[in-house]
Order: structure tokens, then C-alpha cells, then sequence
């Protein structure tokens, strides 16, 4: 088991014909993953690398192939109608890689989402990976921008805003010998699709799943809502990482939604409740995996 | 980005958000012709900078606070010399200053009451908010936190918009009735409407009066705007004053990186924003002070890495660098080229600590040995920052 996606996951990729479209599709192809359409409107009948059939819509895209999944790599100015033209197909996992979304059109997309049978995770973030068996993890699901290579297949599961710091911690993970189970990034914007607490309760429901990191950054309380809640219902052991401990309040750090706010919106803050709430704090990025490992007790 | 008060009042204009009269000034003879067409209104005079604390500030020429009451349009003229093409110290300018290039002149509003008013989005319900108190002119978050019930919250839904029966409902916590109720309903539907079509992070009015001549005017603003979806504002675009921000970060955004200057001494250079602040944090945590917060993206050539690398250098403070990279797809030889172009032309004055991990990193890490550079190879991140900081001290 693994927890969104698995190695039989029907990918379509919105935006296959762009240079970081094309790029990602190529890679993805050659780690194993089911890429089985792309869609470019205006480009329909033809083919990316002789291969995979391009379609003009999703709906099309969806009913000759199958796809469940969708990668959205379409420029932001077009990114909003991407979503809702996916969901509108019926597509059941939307992964929108696509950075500088105006935080206005993911408002509006987030509640034209509500109660549809949908799963958005993004927008700016480096996608989800759940490794496959082969070598360096080939034959697994990647859908997005994370280095295949550096994963490996086995049971942590990790959940983060960032992707750089996420292949990090896979790094670390996977040079001490313990892989994952699915690796999830849900991007750095102030509005997206899936939270780290949502994350969470699909870990603690994976039998694949036995511990967890979760890797978090300054601005906003989503880190805080799902150390509460893994207090009260998670029973895996956790190790957490708080990224912007020395970051001057009011700025944005890169991402849109990296900012300190008020005096409780602070690195320290943050790490000081999920420590409360069971949660083993990593003091360095570079101790993810070891702390993990002490608090698993392996 | 910032904007100007005047350039403020041009979008409360455009949206007819009232405010009190006023126009810029480039010129004294600006400055005087502005005051003659106000005449009848007790004026001041404002010089245009992006800090705060003008009023108690004092230009380098001896003339003291950039805010001033005027009497007459031959003073106005003769502060506006004092203080155009002048150097405006303030606590929040630091030592250096900004220089003065315009001033406004506006109304001196008398005051009968000060509320707070803004609008910004909220995150975790994905939607606006409006926040209104009847303490305005002071830090809302004192009031936030020593009168809690002086404060109303009301959510707005995302599609439907503001509705008439919330602005009644603020209109009435404010307390405000007859035709103050009219002019603020009225105002507050405006300031809505700016706020969205403008994209918006954040629009604050601290304070909003009313006035004993019977109005309801935005007295001071606060904008902060969608970085993400200025592509679609060159209006707003245009106001960007390129001379109030630090040269190193206008650099920076010229070549398409994301830079933040800090106050520390060892500059580093990272691919990925929670990278990059992870790094200034672990630097931290070993002893060190992080001189900048640089992001140089997923897909950096080597000509931005080349140009990080001599915005760095151009900080006098920096006395190290820590370059780390996790190259998970970016080619870590194309990282490795960038550094050494640029460590060739700069000379390299300072230590430098390389972290190289990833993609074709044996390739990365065969340059910089091959470059005759002296280059402080590290394994891991801290490994990096233990030796950077040991190096600078």
C-alpha cells in the first residue's frame, strides 16, 4: 500500500507540450510511472515521444485513457482553469506543480472544489512520489518534479511544503537504509489543496505507513492544526521540522506563503507545540532521519 | 511591494474610497500651486518615503520633520525646497536615509473619532476578512490583545462577495448611524471591491475618521498586493519605486533570484525557498549570522548563479559564503560552472564552503577541484555550516 498514488496510477500531464511540461514527462516515463496522455489544446492527435497520445481536453483525455491522475504544469495565468477543467473531467487527484498562482484564483478554485469527489494537492509544490521496487526505485508513481532516483520503496511517509527540503530528508532516509511509502509535497503557497493534517490521516491509515516526517515552515497554523490532531489520534511515531527560525517577520521567504505574522507565528512557536503534541522536533535539517529514527526506536 | 501615500491615494481615488484632499509635488512650484488650488483648508506637507516615523525625522541639511503644517502657499514652497532632492533620516531609514523626491500636500483633517479598518485574506478559511474596531490610531494588535471584544471579524465567501447585511453588521458594531452609517457603508463596498481587483494580500486603514464637517474619510493606508498576480496590474506595476528598495535585492530581482538581505556575515546561496531558509537557520543554530536569504530556483544557469554570486560579494558584511545545493534534477555541474566564473572574475576575498548533493554531483565536484579555487568542501549541511562559521570566526 502506499497512500494517493501506487505504481498502476493512470497519469494524464496538462501542459505535456511545454518546456517544463516535456521535461518532467520524459522523467517520469523513466522511472516506470503510467503517463498514458498529455493535453495541450490546439495540439490533439499528435504524440509526446511517439508514445503518449495528446488530447485538446481533459474529458477527452480521461475517457480514451483511463487517467485518474492529472499533473498540472500550465503557466500560472492558466493555471486556476486547468484545476477546474480536471475536476470538471472527473479526474479523482489533481497535482498542480505550477509556482505564482495569483492567491485570489486559488480562493475561488478552492471553493469550486468543495464537495466534488476531488483531491487537489498543490499549487507550487514538487508533486507526490510513491516509490517503486526496482532500482533507485524505479517502477514507482512520480508525478511532479522530485528526483525519482533518490527514493526507495519502504514505510516512512513524508509530508512537506518544501520540495528541496523533501528530497533532504528522502536523501537521508534512503542513505540510512529506510525508504518510503509515499512522499507528498503540498507546496508553499497561503491556499492550497491538501493540508499536512489531511496527509496525516492518510499515513495513519496506510498499513504501508509505520512512522512519519513532516516538515513545515513559518506562516500560517497548518503545522500546529496537525500536530493537534496526530496528539489525539495518530498512533506513529513523528519526527518534525520547522524551516525560518531566523527569518525577519513581514518578508516573504520565496515562497508565497512563508511569512511571519504576529509574535506567535514564529519558527520557535511552531516547533514548541508540535513538540508538545508528541512530536519529535529535529533541532538541524540535517538530523530529519536521525530523529525520526530515535523516536521509532530502530 | 510597497506604494507611496500619494500613489495610495490615487487608487482610494480611482475606487472612490473618500480620503482627505491632496496632490504630489515635485517642485516647490508644484508644492505652492497644489496648496493655492486647497486654499481655504488647513494643509501640510508630506515627504514621500516608504519609512515610517517622518514626522520625527530630520534631513541631513539641519531642517527638521518631514511632515510640517503649512500656513500658506509661499510656505509650502519654502519646506518643499527644504526637503525635496534632500536626505530624510527617520528610525526607520537606519543612518543612510532615503532621498526625498516628492512631497504631498493635503488636507489636515480635524478628527471626532478614529476606528481601524482592513481587509486581508485569510488562510486557513481560504477567504477574506474583514477587520473593524472602533480603537483605531493605535497598534491593532495591542487592541487585539487587551480588548479583544473591540475587535469584529466578519468572513466574506469567495464567490458571493461582500454582502449588504455584513456591512450593516460592521456599520453597526463601529457604532456609527444616520449618515456616518451611509458613508462608511458606502465606503467600506468600495474598499471591497479595490481590494479584490487589485489583488490584494492585505489593505489596512489605521486610522479611519470621521470628521466634524460630517465625513468619513481613509486617513492613513497600508497596501500589500499579490506579488503572484502583479502580471495582471502594470497599473500598479508602475508604481514600484526601484529607489526605496535595497539595491541588492533590485540586483537580484533582475536576474530572476530570490534574495532577502539580512544583517549577518556569512552570505549563502541555496536552491529551493525552504532550503534557503533552512540553511540561514542551521548556520544560526552552529554559531553563525546568516547575511541574506538567497533562493536561486530549480532551474538556475549558470549566469544567475554567476550574478548571486557578486550580489553576495557586493555586501560589505559578508566575510564567508555557504553554498548548498541539493540538485535533485538541477545539473550540480552547472551550479559548480556558475561559482567558478564568477570566483575567477570576483578574485574570492573570503572563505567559501561548498555543500554539492544530487544530480551529476561527481562532475560538480570534479570543477571545483579542477578550478585551482580555494573551495572548503562539505558533506552534509551541517558539516557546511560548522565549518563556514569556524572559518569567519
Amino acid at each position: 500500500m502506499s497512500i494517493l498514488i501506487n505504481e498502476n496510477t493512470k497519469v494524464l500531464i496538462q501542459g505535456i507540450t511545454g518546456s517544463f511540461g516535456a521535461r518532467h514527462a520524459s522523467l517520469s516515463l523513466a522511472y516506470g510511472t503510467k503517463v498514458v496522455a498529455g493535453v495541450t489544446p490546439g495540439k490533439g492527435g499528435q504524440f509526446f515521444e511517439n508514445t503518449v497520445p495528446i488530447f485538446n481536453g481533459v474529458a477527452e483525455a480521461v475517457r480514451e485513457t483511463g487517467a485518474t491522475a492529472s499533473a498540472i504544469f500550465v503557466p500560472p495565468p492558466f493555471a486556476a482553469d486547468a484545476i477546474l477543467e480536471a475536476a470538471d473531467a472527473g479526474v479523482e487527484l489533481i497535482v498542480c506543480i505550477t509556482e505564482g498562482i495569483p492567491v485570489m484564483d486559488m480562493m475561488r478554485v478552492k471553493e469550486a472544489l468543495k464537495g466534488l469527489p476531488v483531491r487537489l494537492v498543490g499549487p507550487n509544490c514538487p508533486g507526490i512520489v510513491t516509490p517503486g521496487y526496482g532500482e533507485k526505485s524505479h517502477g514507482g508513481c512520480r508525478i511532479g518534479i522530485a528526483p525519482g532516483y533518490i527514493h526507495k520503496r519502504g514505510n516512512v511517509g513524508v509530508v512537506s511544503r518544501s520540495g528541496t527540503l523533501t528530497y533532504e530528508a528522502v536523501f537521508q532516509l534512503t542513505q540510512l537504509g529506510y525508504g518510503q511509502s509515499t512522499c507528498v509535497g503540498i507546496g508553499g503557497d497561503p491556499i492550497n489543496g491538501t493540508n499536512h493534517q489531511e496527509v496525516l490521516e492518510m499515513f495513519n491509515n496506510d498499513p504501508e505507513t509505520e512512522a512519519i516526517i513532516m516538515i513545515g515552515e513559518i506562516g500560517g497554523n497548518a503545522e500546529v492544526e496537525a500536530a493537534r490532531w496526530a496528539k489525539e489520534h495518530c498512533k506513529k511515531p513523528i519526527a518534525g521540522f520547522i524551516a525560518g527560525a531566523t527569518a525577519p517577520p513581514g518578508r516573504r521567504m520565496g515562497h508565497a506563503g512563508a511569512i511571519v505574522g504576529g509574535e506567535d507565528d514564529t519558527a520557535e512557536a511552531k516547533k514548541r507545540i508540535l513538540a508538545e503534541c508528541g512530536i519529535a522536533v529535529a533541532e538541524t535539517p540535517s538530523d530529519m532521519a536521525t530523529t525520526l529514527l530515535a523516536r521509532w526506536g530502530k | 511591494m510597497n506604494i507611496h501615500e500619494y500613489q495610495a491615494k490615487e487608487l482610494f481615488d480611482r475606487f472612490q474610497v473618500p480620503s482627505p484632499k491632496g496632490k504630489v509635488a515635485s517642485t516647490p512650484a508644484e508644492a505652492e500651486a497644489a496648496a493655492r488650488e486647497f486654499a481655504g483648508s488647513s494643509l501640510v506637507i508630506k515627504a514621500q518615503v516608504h519609512a515610517g516615523g517622518r514626522g520625527k525625522g530630520t534631513f541631513k541639511n539641519g531642517f527638521k520633520g518631514g511632515v510640517h503644517l503649512i500656513e500658506s502657499p509661499e510656505q509650502a514652497a519654502e519646506f518643499a525646497a527644504k526637503m525635496l532632492n534632500e536626505t530624510l533620516v527617520t528610525v526607520q531609514t537606519g543612518e543612510a536615509g532615503r532621498l526625498v523626491r516628492k512631497v504631498m500636500i493635503a488636507e489636515a483633517v480635524d478628527i471626532t473619532h478614529e476606528y481601524y479598518l482592513a481587509i486581508l485574506m485569510d488562510r486557513s478559511t481560504c477567504r477574506p476578512v474583514i477587520v473593524a474596531s472602533t480603537e483605531g490610531g493605535m497598534n491593532i494588535e495591542d487592541v487585539a490583545h487587551n480588548t479583544p471584544e473591540k475587535i469584529v471579524r466578519q468572513f466574506i465567501h469567495p464567490i458571493l462577495g461582500l454582502q449588504a447585511y455584513e456591512v450593516r453588521k460592521i456599520t453597526a458594531s463601529l457604532g456609527l448611524t444616520g449618515d456616518f452609517a451611509k458613508q462608511f457603508a458606502k465606503l467600506l463596498a468600495n474598499l471591497y471591491r479595490l481590494f479584490l481587483e487589485c489583488d490584494c494580500s492585505m489593505l489596512e486603514i489605521n486610522p479611519l475618521v470621521t470628521t466634524p464637517d460630517g465625513r468619513v474619510l481613509a486617513l492613513d493606508a497600508k497596501f500589500g498586493f499579490d506579488d503572484n498576480a502583479l502580471y495582471r496590474h502594470p497599473d500598479i506595476v508602475a508604481m514600484r519605486d526601484k529607489e526605496e528598495e535595497d539595491p541588492r535585492e533590485v540586483a537580484a530581482s533582475e536576474y530572476d533570484l530570490n534574495y532577502i538581505g539580512l544583517d549577518g556575515n556569512i552570505a549563502c546561496l541555496v536552491n529551493g525557498a525552504g532550503l534557503a531558509m533552512a540553511t540561514m537557520d542551521i548556520i544560526q543554530h552552529y554559531g553563525g549570522e546568516p547575511a541574506n536569504f538567497l533562493d536561486v530556483g530549480g532551474g538556475a544557469s549558470k549566469e544567475q548563479v554567476s550574478a548571486a554570486f557578486k550580489i553576495i560579494l557586493g555586501d560589505p558584511n559578508v566575510k564567508g559564503i555557504m553554498i548548498n545545493i541539493f540538485g535533485g534534477i538541477m545539473d550540480c555541474n552547472v551550479i559548480a560552472e556558475g561559482v567558478v566564473a564568477a570566483a575567477k572574475e570576483t578574485g574570492l576575498p573570503i572563505p567559501l564552503v561548498v555543500r554539492l548533493e544530487g544530480n551529476n554531483v561527481d562532475a560538480g565536484k570534479a570543477t571545483l577541484a579542477a578550478s585551482g579555487i580555494n573551495i572548503t568542501a562539505a558533506s552534509t549541511m551541517a558539516d557546511a555550516a560548522q565549518k563556514i562559521v569556524a572559518l569567519v570566526n
